[in-house]
């Protein structure tokens, strides 16, 4: 027993996703130079910056989801515990199921509410049966606050409920394949005040079994809920440390104007 | 004056109109166009419109009754006793109105009015002036009909020069009135865009108006048919042996199943097939391979039907034969139902790939990141997400096929051959609808007997069918829509 307390006390400081040197360039255009990032384990790690900085493709090379765009090429390092996760001999498939991710636009699949999120435990085959997957179904949404405004049409289509449920049910299906690292890109851009403390919340309950990597362009946000903050600044990394300094104490001038309302 | 110059004068004026009326609109603020409901251009629309259109609608109407008009103003020239034997009074007309056009060709080639008056009067040589001016008419010509056709003409060119001057009056009317009616505040933005409306709306009327002509004409035959024959027989007979000059069985059954054999065995090779390759183009390849691969699939679709049908005969037909049919003791016929079918499925496969290549192309990407993003693979992103979500357009694609296997003739007869037949064996000959309509009406017959009549009936039976494989395909979209829209 107390040797479990000592590991989970060292689980708290270990590195999971270690990025050295990471460029990405689509096509010709640079857009992302040069970044050191690391993303401990068991810990929310917030990217800040404004739009068009590179946040949402820096987020995308985390799970390879870059590899869907033809004209993308990633180099430098990047590992998830240790092994370098551009290497030939990763399967991609298997990395996205370990790293999840919530898109900046919500993306429903044209399925029923309950299918969207049974989507991932099914295919990964998480749960042994139907009870189980209902279950598992139920705790998602209501870890998403959704479960209930949802309840009652579980089984009416996902595409139907408005953008901000909409958003709410992407990051039930995101979490419903228990993921080790969530990547999140603007989760409460659609969402009203409500809500996105109910996502907030469920971010810092996530904590403690997940990491979790957010994106936002609320400065408050990143401050309630991150304890590591990055900020980028046209594809550089500009800075990276605790939250609590970035936001009181930043080191960069650039950083300054930035959180101050100056830039962006 | 020729409709043709009738035509650009009318032209002339409506774009001289809308040089006035854009013009008039101008002037009406000063110059400063600002102030004007529209800008500019749409007054000259509105006149343009107003002086052009109605002048063509009368125009078209004008030319479609002036005939009609015209013959039954003349019909009473020609006696009854005049109409010889074993004709008609329709085809007594027709002579007029080839005489009248032969005239007109006397007349161009320059020998004047004055001869045509000559020649009214010694109807004799008429025949070999017509022959002449390179217009056969056959028989004497008797002097009524003569005197019919140079009445017609005469009527003809009087018509023609009334409808220039309606016409003219009216593209006048238009354009006068529409130019009064200018000043600034004239919403002629506004009455363009009604105008197209109802543009729009007749084009699409004249779709609707020919599909129901086309059914109503099948149907009206169709009835006529069935007074000849009796419809008990025609729907539940299992036999089909037409013969010429009565006696004839024509049970549809062994057609329709033809039909239905054929282009089921099509489409089971056309929709995998093709589903399959239109998912490898749209997910998997890469933009080099698509961009070639996808033309040389198209490329089926170019292939006129006859070499398909001609490979049907050739080589498919044979082979089915000595390696499955012989073997297996199916028969002995290199013409069958697998043959046409197999040939038909390839002829079929770039209607479905190509069109489902489109339409899971439009899938959004957003659904593919979605799935990838949870950890599935192509394929399960395929399957699970856009499959499902392109469903409706893949409908639509494999109902084209499927109608372009039922209506397909060239291919069943060479390849199933013409034989009705209802068999489940697969390698024996059979035919379909399409392929009895042809041999129903090839050679010199008339529409009166209950074997030629038979055409428009299997013509209807045919049209129901797609019909009904169209509301079928809409039920499943439709019923599709509902669970996941
Ligand atoms: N699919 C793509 N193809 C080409 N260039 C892209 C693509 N996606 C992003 N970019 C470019 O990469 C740069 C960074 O874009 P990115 O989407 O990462 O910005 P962002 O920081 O997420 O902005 P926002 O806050 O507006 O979401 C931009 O200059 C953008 O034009
Ligand atoms: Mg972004």
């Amino acid at each position: 027993m107390k040797d479990l307390v000592m590991e989970t006390r060292v689980d708290v400081q270990t590195v999971k996703i270690e990025a050295r040197k990471a460029q990405v360039f689509y096509g010709t255009n640079h857009a992302i130079k040069d970044v050191d990032v690391d993303i401990l384990d068991k810990t929310v790690t917030a990217f800040i910056g404004p739009s068009g900085c590179g946040k949402s493709t820096f987020l995308r090379c985390l799970n390879r989801m870059n590899d869907t765009i033809a004209s993308c090429r990633v180099e430098g390092k990047i590992t998830l515990e240790g092994e370098d996760i551009y290497d030939p001999r990763v399967d991609p498939v298997q990395l996205r199921a370990k790293i999840g991710m919530v898109f900046q636009k919500p993306n429903p699949f044209p399925k029923s509410i309950y299918d969207n999120v049974a989507y991932g435990p099914k295919i990964h085959g998480l749960t042994r049966n139907k009870a189980e997957l209902d279950q598992v179904v139920e705790s998602c949404l209501r870890k998403a606050a959704l479960w209930n405004e949802v309840k009652d049409r579980l089984h009416a289509p996902g595409t139907g409920l408005s953008g901000g449920q909409q958003q709410r049910l992407c990051i039930a299906r995101a979490i419903a394949t228990s993921p080790e690292v969530l990547l999140m890109d603007e989760p409460c851009s659609a969402l009203d005040p409500i809500a996105t403390a109910q996502v907030e919340e469920l971010i810092d309950e996530l904590r403690s079994q997940f990491s979790v990597v957010i994106v936002t362009h609320s400065m408050q946000q990143a401050a309630r809920v991150s304890q590591k903050t990055a900020f980028f600044h046209l594809g550089n990394l500009v800075e990276f440390g605790e939250t609590s300094q970035i936001f009181t104490n930043p080191r960069d001038p650039r950083t300054e104007s930035y959180i101050t309302g100056r830039i962006g | 004056m020729s409709i043709g110059l009738l035509l650009l004068i009318i032209l002339g004026l409506g774009l001289a109109g809308w040089l006035v009326g854009r013009q008039r609109a101008v002037a009406s603020v000063a110059g400063d166009i600002r102030k004007l409901h529209s800008l500019p251009g749409y007054y000259g629309h509105t006149v343009f419109l107003m002086t052009t259109v109605p002048a063509f609608l009368l125009m078209i109407a004008w030319t479609l009754a002036q005939p009609v008009v015209i013959e039954s103003r003349i019909a009473d020239m020609i006696a009854t006793s005049d109409i010889p034997e074993g004709s008609s009074r329709g085809l007594v007309m027709a002579d007029v109105r080839r005489i009248a056009d032969g005239l007109d060709a006397v007349v161009a080639r320059g020998e004047g009015d004055a001869t045509l008056a000559a020649v009214g009067v010694e109807g004799a040589d008429i025949r070999a002036r017509l022959a002449e001016a390179g217009v056969a008419v056959g028989g004497e010509v008797k002097p009524s009909v003569l005197a019919a056709a140079l009445e017609y003409r005469a009527l003809s060119g009087t018509a023609l020069t009334a409808l220039a001057a309606v016409a003219l009056i009216l593209a006048l009317a238009g354009l006068g009135w529409s130019i009064s009616r200018i000043q600034g505040e004239y919403r002629a933005r506004n009455a363009t865009e009604a105008f197209v409306m109802w543009l729009l709306i007749g084009c699409s009327l004249i779709a609707v108006l020919t599909t129901v002509g086309i059914i109503a004409s099948l149907v009206f035959e169709t009835a006529h048919f069935f007074r000849l024959y009796p419809a008990a027989d025609f729907f539940f007979s299992a036999t089909w042996n037409p013969k010429f000059g009565g006696g004839s069985s024509l049970g549809i059954w062994p057609l329709v199943w033809g039909t239905l054999y054929v282009s089921a065995i099509s489409l089971v090779v056309a929709v995998p097939v093709g589903l399959m390759s239109a998912i490898y183009l749209a997910e998997y390849a890469s933009k080099r391979t698509r961009s070639w691969v996808k033309p040389a699939i198209e490329i089926l679709a170019g292939i006129p039907t006859i070499v398909y049908g001609l490979f049907a005969l050739i080589t498919v037909g044979p082979l089915l034969r000595d390696w499955f049919a012989q073997p297996l003791g199916l028969g002995s016929s290199s013409s069958s139902v697998m043959t046409a079918g197999l040939v038909m499925g390839i002829m079929v496969i770039p209607f479905v790939s190509s069109l489902s290549d489109d339409i899971i192309n439009a899938v959004p990407q957003s659904l593919r990141d979605g799935s990838l993003g949870l950890g599935a693979t192509s394929s399960e992103t395929v399957r699970q997400v856009v499959l499902p979500a392109a469903l409706p357009g893949i409908v639509g694609a494999v109902l084209l096929a499927a109608s372009r296997a039922i209506g397909e003739t060239m291919i069943v007869v060479m390849g199933a051959g013409a034989a009705a037949k209802l068999s489940l064996n697969p390698f024996e000959a059979m035919t379909t609808v399409t392929v009895k309509i042809v041999s129903q009406l090839t050679g010199d017959t008339e529409f009166a007997s209950p074997e030629t009549l038979v055409a428009f009936a299997l013509g209807l039976t045919l049209f129901t069918l797609t019909l009904g494989l169209n509301i079928l395909a809409l039920y499943i979209v439709r019923k599709y829509r509902e669970q996941y829209e």
